[in-house]
């Protein structure tokens, strides 16, 4: 890689882009639960005081008090780590946010394992299960910081609950700033012909990485990046289970009921097909630098790669 | 008090106690327990202090009601019927295939259902939500939720009782139903909140302390709770469970069941006995 290609957290995207986005949408109010300087809504936060509220450590509060402003005609950003606001706060996602139909926009960061030396009571690794179940709520996960824009520019415009999945850790970009997002529609970002890796979020790169890796052994993998896991691109999904020998999915999350079972679902219903899910084998992650977690837990490059050998020639 | 008198008050909440027992009596099943203690203030509420057009309620406008207890929806259905945002006779279908009177709250803002709850404690933030709402949009609108002593038990609640009074929302004000009944018995023995007028007044709100049933008490809170500046205003009903027949007055029982036949008869009689 080199030196001049930036590397940006799609948290830190989220707060540039949030505070771009005040400017042009006065019905854009913003909430924190405390964490307003990790989930980078201080940014919005400094610049339209009078549109931003803090409502200290409470995420249930948060979350009820984003569907009171919603309800009132705002487009509401609710932020807090992903852990509180998918778990601790999911009940009132359901019935307040989700139920009614809000227009709250929960974009929560520090996700995944990617979250690193807080460990596993901070490193929520099923809130793709948990928003994707509610009926009517969107589930959008960035792979970088152009696609964290272009799904916060659908978003503002879009009316409805939507969660967005950020993470801690800078990553390399994957798209350009030209990218243009589209709900439910997914992006084929390597052609190849055997094995194709779908993926969604900070894996992104690795996937691609793991693909070059492997062509230099002879074999050619396709990597999708699926941004939208609902509405997700089951036209795609089905192409791809059609043309390609082996189906992976690669996800920084457990392989229960996340991004998987997602295309899972979608295979059974339209291309059956074995799909081999990577991911957190129902398994807590546990405190280390990012990498580290990655490679202990098979999602680096060289983890996917092995899996993909395993399954291709027997080996590992 | 001008646009109504208290008798006229004391009359509207009597006929929406027999329509509640009717309603849940019909349904089969749902809580008139509740529905009972809070009627009266609900009624002062809506036909004495709320700026709502029953025509046009959801005018952005309008002041809000939040039903935190959520399960408490046969009084909120008979109150609007009565104010006439649907017709009456909808109310036979409470809980009924394809009704929009749910078994609790389904939001329906051209009904003047305002928004969906059951799930109890979650209504101090969302009404919270509204009125910072209406600061941020200019408007001069204020937000009413009833909160009862069962659903104070969630720990939610207090998150949201810091977050008024941290924002010093006056345009708040909560109905306390305090009528010491839960599902499993009396609120002293299985989770006592007492004192709650302290728990209010710690937690830096105005506090009135009322009869729950006294229409006159009731009104005068709600003309003192638009005084109050800087800081939200809770109205402690004291009530009764059951409140309006001798049968059902506080006992834990009548909380959440449907009225028999004959408990129906009983209840009627005594309603309308008790307004003529």
């Amino acid at each position: 890689m080199s030196e001049e290609i930036k590397k940006v957290a799609t948290r830190q995207a989220y707060g540039e882009r949030l505070a771009e986005l005040g400017e042009r949408h006065p019905e854009i109010v913003v909430l924190d639960a405390d964490l307003s300087g990790s989930t980078k809504t201080a940014i919005f936060a400094k610049k339209f005081p009078k549109r931003f509220f803090n409502v200290g450590v409470a995420e249930q509060d948060l979350m009820g008090t984003a569907a009171g402003l919603a309800h009132s005609g705002h487009t509401v950003f609710a932020s807090t780590f992903t852990m509180f606001a998918t778990g601790r706060a999911w009940e009132i996602v359901r019935q307040s946010i989700c139920y009614p139909h809000l227009n709250v926009k929960i974009c929560s960061s520090h996700a995944g394992i990617t979250v690193g030396e807080d460990g596993a009571s901070h490193q929520v690794i099923e809130d793709i299960a948990l928003m994707r179940v509610i009926p009517g709520m969107k589930v959008f996960v960035p792979a970088d910081e152009h696609e964290t824009r272009a799904m916060m520019d659908f978003m503002v415009q879009d009316r409805g609950p939507t969660f967005m999945r950020l993470g801690r850790a800078n990553v390399d970009p994957i798209f350009d700033s030209s990218f243009k997002f589209e709900p439910g529609k997914g992006h084929v970002l390597r052609e190849g012909r055997e094995v194709c890796l779908f993926t969604t979020g900070y894996v992104t790169k690795a996937c691609l990485d793991a693909a070059e890796q492997l062509s230099e052994q002879g074999i050619e993998a396709s990597v999708v990046s699926l941004g939208s896991i609902k509405p997700i691109d089951s036209d795609l999904i089905a192409r791809m289970a059609k043309t390609h020998d082996h189906l992976f999915s690669v996800e920084e999350h457990t392989t229960v009921a996340g991004f998987g079972s997602a295309i899972a679902e979608v295979l059974t219903s339209k291309e059956p097909k074995i799909l081999h899910r990577l991911g957190l084998q129902d398994e807590f992650g546990q405190s280390g630098p990012a990498n580290e977690l990655l490679a202990h837990y098979g999602l680096d490059a060289e983890g996917i790669k092995k899996s993909v050998l395993k399954v291709t020639k027997g080996t590992a | 008090m001008t646009k109504i008198s208290v008798q006229e008050l004391q009359d509207i909440a009597q006929e929406s106690r027999e329509n509640i027992l009717k309603m849940v009596h019909k349904a089969g099943c749902g809580h008139f327990g509740g529905p009972f203690s809070m009627i009266d203030m609900m009624t002062a509420l809506y036909f004495y202090k709320l700026n709502l057009d029953p025509k046009n309620p959801s005018h952005e406008d309008r002041d809000r009601v939040i039903l935190s207890a959520g399960h408490c929806c046969a009084a909120l259905y008979a109150t609007l019927a009565k104010l006439g945002t649907f017709p009456e006779e909808e109310l036979w279908n409470f809980r009924q295939m394809g009704s929009p009177l749910q078994g609790h709250p389904k939001m329906k803002l051209e009904w003047g259902i305002e928004m969906s709850t059951g799930s109890l404690g979650q209504g101090m933030s969302i009404a919270n939500g509204m009125a910072l709402a209406a600061r941020v949009s200019g408007k001069k609108y204020r937000v009413y939720s009833f909160e009862t002593d069962g659903g104070t038990q969630e720990g939610m609640t207090w998150e949201g009782i810091m977050t008024a009074a941290h924002y010093r929302l006056d345009n708040r004000c909560v109905l306390f139903d305090l009528n010491n009944v839960q599902i499993d018995g009396y609120m002293s023995d299985v989770m006592n909140i007492q004192p709650i007028t302290e728990k209010f007044q710690a937690f830096n709100w105005h506090v009135i302390y009322i009869d729950g049933h006294d229409m006159r008490e009731i009104c005068d809170a709600l003309d003192e709770a638009e005084r109050v500046k800087e800081r939200p205003t809770a109205i402690i009903g004291k009530t009764v469970l059951g409140k309006g027949v001798s049968l059902f007055e506080n006992k834990p029982k009548y909380h959440g069941v449907a009225p028999s036949d004959e408990e129906l008869e009983i209840g009627l009689k005594e309603l309308r006995g008790g307004h003529e």
